[in-house]
């Protein structure tokens, strides 16, 4: 049969064009990659090459014809044996292919989107009475957590600068190199952005690393790697391959370091769909969402802080103690007003509550711990209860933490509001280095006994 | 095409130990009749999935961006005719010709770049963003050099786990200009990782000539600064590549760690089907399609060996016209991913 040669589409936007020049005539012999014509678009004049082979049977577009609709028949090809007499007329309103473009469903509107699946998070496991609690830092829980997964699944290795043999920039490698020696415990390069794609490739062929960052302001060389690489593969693969690995480190501000180590990057990777994010107050959430972090067959960034490393907390000694990835923990139950905060974030809510109970509020906190998949439920339920909500992070103010809780409770418990959501961040500049202006750049412990009092009507 | 003067590695220079082995890039496999057959056979399916692919671009069932490996097949060919099962594979964009060289299905790749559900990623990739486990092929990446290091962590797997197994990560000339293609260099070198690392020298970076792009444009030097070892090969001579990974993947195999294979090649189409391609001349085009092309040269050898008829060869394109037709009518039938997919395949 003969075949149709068609107006071809140049660029993913181009709907008709010119056909400036044919390059071969009609009874011309042509075979795959003869370039036969000139188009023009808006943009360019670029070639046609014949697909198919055979004899130019007719041109049946003019050369220098403007206008020409995309998927038109421009010329047929005569395969062996037929003559330019079997072509008949071709049928001038209906091209041979409908483009791919009609094809796609009506929009949006028309064709039902399925709801985003809701996911099944179990809550914390229950503490046996009588379990020891023991006193812990959040650097040591961290350790401990390691080990553990690393005693647990030969898979499990830890990279990163300084992890090993000096034991952890923050010490919080320590011990891991004499335990699992170098082949799991491995020193990298100052690489940033090349031992994160290697530790992704690593977690791609189904090992599960564990990378470090000395801290994640220095992540930011290699974030294409993590969002990229690590958060899209499993989508683009169509669910063949993702990337088990967990990417930790101090983040957000530690004292006296300037704009350049001082940032939190709470929000920037919680916007990102196929990530999970985590962000730790106490040793025992640290320890407990690191060991489900690393178990996740998905990619996790962990932002740990560095101020928060050195404090206790009582963590309790049981065999395998690991916590739901996507459950928000109530850190205090209150009636009044409900105050929403995660990592260090926490430090200035407890302090202010501390003050606020004299006065004779009663404050529920919650502690997200985690950041993506955010336990809003958890957050909804206390608003509906109280009426009364602040926010408080130590990140910038725009498109913050915080601004996300105050839209979805604005779009989810707006009848249950007594006051507009007010939302404590730190304040919107580069972190100075003076010890003074450092202290007004973060939030502060009065800034949210002020912000509580104001939706209290007090 | 004529490789430039075939170089010999730089580390090789400097390096005290006499005995370490040269690596000129200049040996030519022994193709006997069957693998100069295969060779014909797996170079004329990319080159004819390509063009058909360019064809459904044209219709309008492709969107998006889609960068044709015509004129590039001798280099995925001939590396993969020296692969052992296990080895992994991972390359950047102009990834259709790597993927059908593994072994994937013609229908499941033209399927995703229709975007359609039986495609590789069920639709969900597109021609940029294709994977297949099964095959140890491991994307399809859109971003310029990531894919380098993480060839360089499938190759650190193959460490830790101290299997045999070598990774084999493809760029092109104008990702060897990002810089995490060193931070990755110095690492494999470091930890001895088994990876080939092949740059596809095409001569532009999109509309960039190397000349235009690089301090300097012998790239199988590129590794000389880590001690990797490099060479230029004739990239249009799939034999000159069979040779080359052999002797690379031997390298790797050994525990001597990466190697760089500079692959001199070519591409006849523009960088994308949207690029006109006015940074080169159409005689330079030309000269390379009449005087090197892979294709032909292997086809005039079976020829002048008396290893195969026109006709016989003529069975073999009908075979692989047959094998892309389908291909095409497949990714043009098959319906558009439900929309239930919208939200799978984001977590695990």
């Amino acid at each position: 049969m003969p075949i149709e040669i068609l107006m071809p589409a140049l660029s993913p936007t181009m709907e008709e064009g010119t056909l400036s020049k044919w390059l071969k005539n009609e009874g011309d012999k042509v075979t795959s990659g003869d370039v036969i014509a000139e188009i023009e678009t808006d943009k360019a004049t670029m070639e046609v090459e014949a697909v198919d082979e055979g004899v130019i049977g007719k041109l049946l577009i003019a050369a220098g014809t403007e206008g020409v609709k995309v998927n038109a028949v421009i010329a047929i090809l005569l395969q062996d044996g037929e003559s330019a007499s079997d072509v008949a007329a071709p049928k001038a309103a209906a091209p041979a292919a409908e483009p791919a473009k009609s094809e796609t469903p009506a929009p949006a509107a028309a064709a039902p989107v399925a709801a985003q699946p809701k996911a099944d998070i179990p809550s914390d496991p229950d503490i046996p009475a009588g379990t020891e609690m023991v006193s812990t830092t959040v650097r040591e829980a961290l350790r401990d957590a390691m080990a553990e997964e690393m005693r647990r699944d030969p898979d499990v290795f830890v990279m990163g600068e300084e992890v090993a043999e000096y034991q952890g920039a923050y010490k919080i490698t320590q011990g891991l190199l004499q335990e699992f020696g170098p082949r799991r415990v491995v020193d990298t390069p100052i690489t940033e952005h090349g031992f994160a794609g290697v530790g992704v490739g690593a977690a791609m062929a189904g090992l599960k690393p564990i990378v470090e960052f000395m801290t994640f302001n220095f992540a930011m060389q290699a974030i294409d790697q993590i969002i990229n690489s690590a958060a899209k593969t499993l989508y683009m693969s169509g669910g063949q391959m993702g990337a088990p690995i967990v990417f930790r480190g101090p983040n957000g501000a530690a004292a006296r370091v300037g704009a350049q180590h001082s940032q939190d990057y709470a929000t920037w990777y919680s916007q990102i769909p196929g990530l999970k994010v985590v962000m730790p107050y106490t040793a025992a959430d640290a320890k407990g969402l690191l060991k489900a972090a690393i178990r996740d067959p998905n990619p996790v960034v962990f932002l740990e802080n560095e101020i928060l490393y050195g404090q206790s907390f009582d963590v309790p000694k049981m065999d395998d103690f690991v916590l739901p990835i996507g459950k928000a923990r109530i850190h205090r139950k209150g009636e009044d007003v409900t105050i929403v905060s995660f990592g260090i974030g926490m430090t200035y809510a407890i302090k202010a509550i501390a003050e606020l109970e004299k006065e004779g509020i009663d404050v529920e906190l919650i502690d997200l711990r985690t950041l993506r998949p955010m336990d809003l439920p958890t957050v909804i339920e206390s608003v509906k209860k109280t009426g009364r909500l602040v926010t408080v992070e130590e990140g910038y103010p725009q498109n913050s933490i915080g601004t996300e809780i105050a839209t979805r409770v604005m779009q989810q418990a707006f009848d249950y509001l007594d006051a507009p959501v007010l939302t404590i961040a730190g304040k919107d500049v580069p972190m100075p280095y003076a010890a003074n202006l450092e202290k007004l750049a973060l939030p502060n412990v009065g800034e949210v006994v002020q912000a509580v009092k104001t939706v209290c009507y007090k | 095409m004529a490789p430039r003067k075939s170089a010999s590695v730089s580390s090789r220079k400097t390096a005290a130990k006499p005995a370490k082995k040269e690596f000129t890039g200049s040996n030519i496999a022994e193709f006997d009749r069957d693998q100069d057959m295969k060779a014909y056979r797996e170079m004329l399916l990319i080159r004819r999935f390509e063009e058909k692919a360019g064809q459904l671009y044209g219709m309008g069932f492709i969107g998006g961006f889609c960068h044709l490996y015509i004129g590039q097949e001798a280099v995925v060919v001939g590396m993969q005719m020296a692969q052992k099962e296990g080895d992994q594979v991972i390359t950047a964009y102009r990834d259709h010709g790597h993927m059908l060289a593994t072994g994937m299905e013609a229908r499941g790749v033209m399927a995703e770049l229709t975007g359609r559900r039986n495609g590789y990623s069920h639709g969900k990739g597109g021609s940029m963003h294709m994977f297949s486990k099964e095959k140890h092929f491991y994307g399809g990446h859109g971003i310029v050099g990531a894919q380098v290091s993480l060839g360089t962590g499938l190759a650190f797997a193959n460490a830790y786990r101290g299997n045999d197994s070598v990774s084999v990560a493809y760029f092109g000339d104008g990702a060897a200009n990002q810089g995490q293609v060193y931070e990755s260099f110095n690492m494999a070198a470091l930890w001895k990782l088994p990876i080939v690392y092949i740059i596809e020298n095409n001569r532009y970076a999109m509309g960039t000539s190397t000349a235009r792009a690089t301090a300097q444009s012998n790239y199988s030097l590129r590794g000389s600064g880590f001690g990797i070892p490099g060479m230029q090969v004739d990239g249009m001579d799939v034999r000159a590549v069979k040779a080359a990974a052999d002797e690379a993947l031997e390298h790797c195999r050994s525990g001597k760690g990466p190697i760089i294979l500079e692959m001199l090649t070519y591409r006849y189409r523009g960088h994308s089907m949207s690029d006109p391609a006015k940074y080169r001349s159409k005689d330079e085009v030309q000269k390379m399609r009449s005087e090197h092309d892979p294709i032909e040269q292997v086809k005039a050898r079976l020829i002048e060996k008396g290893w195969a008829t026109e006709d016989d060869l003529k069975a073999v394109d009908k075979d692989v016209r047959d094998i892309v037709a389908d291909s095409a009518d497949f990714a043009q039938s098959d319906p558009e991913p439900d929309v239930s997919e919208l939200y799978t395949d984001i977590l695990l």
